[in-house]
């Protein structure tokens, strides 16, 4: 009896070794096949390829209010999106004006987005009903000027886009 | 084909005949002196940078691309960097001590690198005790860490020296006993005699299986003695911030950083000249077109390459493997390395006695 647990231990001991070895030599296949192939390095020379740098989909790089081709954007001042804003980088501006029928109307004067106290959480975009704003994935919003980071995110002479009532 | 000896004789019989023996013996060891360091130096620089390169690889990205092509001037930059740093004096210190540490590890790695044969002939000292001078100064290096974290007067320090001396009295036996193998094959502990040794055949070849074996024991116990890889227990930097090394700035962290690498390098160079021939070249039984190709390629060019083929192995182990505790450190040393040592050496004494090996 003695023998037979005797017999076990040292196979148990043996056995330990060749799964030792069998998974360090499993973890040393992987780094090897990462160090001979060069297509799996995924950090890239950044200035060198700013030319043909594709930003990923889901990078938040500035905040812009989708147009069309027409020069019409879907914001219908519900400012919800500034009432969503954390840090107040929203301001949406509207102006009256008189439609054919004589009613007033507010329509979008500017929207201003504050790019310097933006913290890219993305609130703004789901909780726009119209779905009129967007993450753009641009890069490099570094300038010198602070007022430069203050944006009009509409386009000059744009205006809603038409929609059947 | 490729003999040093003649080089080297002419030099010295001309120092002799020109100078008197006193300066003709002062002058060799400047000229030697001058030489080893710069190749220290030259050699510590590069293995970083390949060490970062090869890191970078097995991490999936670049590594260094700044500095020069290929980033290849990196470490020059950041030993100009580190050589203009302030050396911040620790308050509570034992002066002495904590400045004598660094020159200790590094004192220790210049000598072993001393001994080793590059070529046939371009060998600064061939002691006939070789192998066991290396093993004795490679080991003063500890010393060196010992004093270093207890001089410093801090926690992480002196952690990091005593595991590290835990680590490399335990290690030693394994590097010693997988050398005592090789030994045991050449007969004679002169490294010059053990590559002569393997002139028709290297020792990881002739040796059987159990040269394998003693070859995978000493490249873990090499690694250990090193304080890398798997093994870095004495800087974890994890754990103790940088280990026995925390306090030490600027030029007398670099000599640490240094002597690392040449561990590294003497560590692979044993390995070299031991198991894979040293300079000797790579030949097969009978090709003799190719024998003789291989012939033509400089010993210290094959040299380099079984090196640097041992150096990526050690650096493999490092990126692939995670650190150890330190129950797993001794238990892997006590239980599993020393016991199959010690049955691998006396299954090589009954392979010599029986006349089995080539």
């Amino acid at each position: 009896m003695a023998l037979l647990t005797t017999i076990k231990e040292v196979g148990n001991y043996f056995r330990e070794i060749y799964q030792g070895v069998a998974s360090l030599v499993n973890g040393m296949k992987v780094t090897g096949k990462y160090f001979v192939k060069p297509s799996t390095i995924v950090t890239q020379k950044y200035p060198e390829n700013r030319a043909t740098l594709k930003m990923f989909d889901n990078f938040k790089g500035e905040l812009i209010l989708i147009h069309d081709e027409n020069n019409h954007h879907r914001c219908n001042v519900c400012n919800t999106c500034a009432r969503k804003c954390p840090n107040g980088s929203i301001e949406v501006i509207a102006r009256k004006v008189v439609g054919p029928d004589g009613r007033t109307k507010k329509v979008l004067d500017k929207y201003i987005y504050h790019l310097d106290t933006c913290t890219f959480c993305g609130l703004c975009v789901p909780a726009c009903d119209e779905n009129a704003l967007k993450f753009d994935n641009t890069f490099e919003h570094a300038v010198f000027d602070k007022t430069k980071l203050v944006k009009t995110l509409n386009h000059p002479g744009s205006s809603k886009i038409e929609t059947p009532e | 084909m490729y003999d040093f000896s003649p080089l080297i004789d002419s030099l010295s019989a001309w120092l002799n005949q020109t100078f008197s023996p006193f300066w003709a013996g002062f002058i060799s060891m400047v000229l030697l002196g001058v030489a080893l360091l710069a190749f220290y130096a030259v050699l510590g620089l590069y293995l970083v940078y390949a060490e970062r390169k090869i890191c970078a690889r097995m991490q999936n990205r670049l590594g260094p691309n700044r500095v020069g092509p290929g980033g290849l001037f990196q470490t020059i930059a950041d030993l100009i960097k580190l050589l203009m740093k302030e050396l911040i004096y620790i308050r509570n210190a034992d002066n002495l001590l904590f400045n004598i540490a660094p020159f200790i590890v590094i004192v220790a790695s210049i000598m072993a690198i001393g001994s080793i044969p590059f070529a046939k002939g371009l060998q600064a000292i061939d002691l006939n005790i070789g192998v066991l001078y290396i093993l004795a100064i490679s080991s003063m290096g500890v010393i060196g860490v010992l004093i270093a974290g207890w001089a410093s007067n801090s926690k992480y320090s002196v952690i990091g020296a005593m595991r590290s001396g835990a680590q490399v009295i335990s290690y030693e036996l394994s590097v010693g006993l997988a050398l005592l193998c090789i030994i045991a094959y050449a007969g004679s502990m002169q490294l010059s005699e053990i590559i002569a040794s393997q002139q028709d055949g290297w020792w990881i070849f002739k040796g059987h299986i159990p040269a394998w074996i003693a070859f995978v024991i000493y490249l873990i116990a090499g690694t250990a003695e090193t304080n890398r890889g798997p093994f870095d227990l004495a800087e974890a930097e994890s754990e103790l911030t940088a280990g026995f090394h925390t306090e030490y700035s600027g030029i007398k962290f670099a000599f640490f950083f240094l002597a690392e690498y040449m561990n590294m390098f003497i560590i692979a160079a044993i390995a070299t000249t031991l198991f894979l021939g040293g300079w000797l070249p790579f030949h097969i039984w009978h090709f003799d077109a190719f024998n003789r190709i291989m012939d033509y390629i400089p010993p210290v060019i094959w040299f380099f390459a079984k090196t640097a083929f041992v150096i990526y192995l050690m650096m493999w182990f490092k990126w692939t493997f995670p650190r150890l505790r330190i129950d797993q450190l001794l238990a892997l040393e006590w239980k599993y390395l020393l016991p199959i040592n010690l049955m691998n050496l006396i299954v090589i004494a009954f392979l010599i006695l029986m006349q089995w090996h080539f």
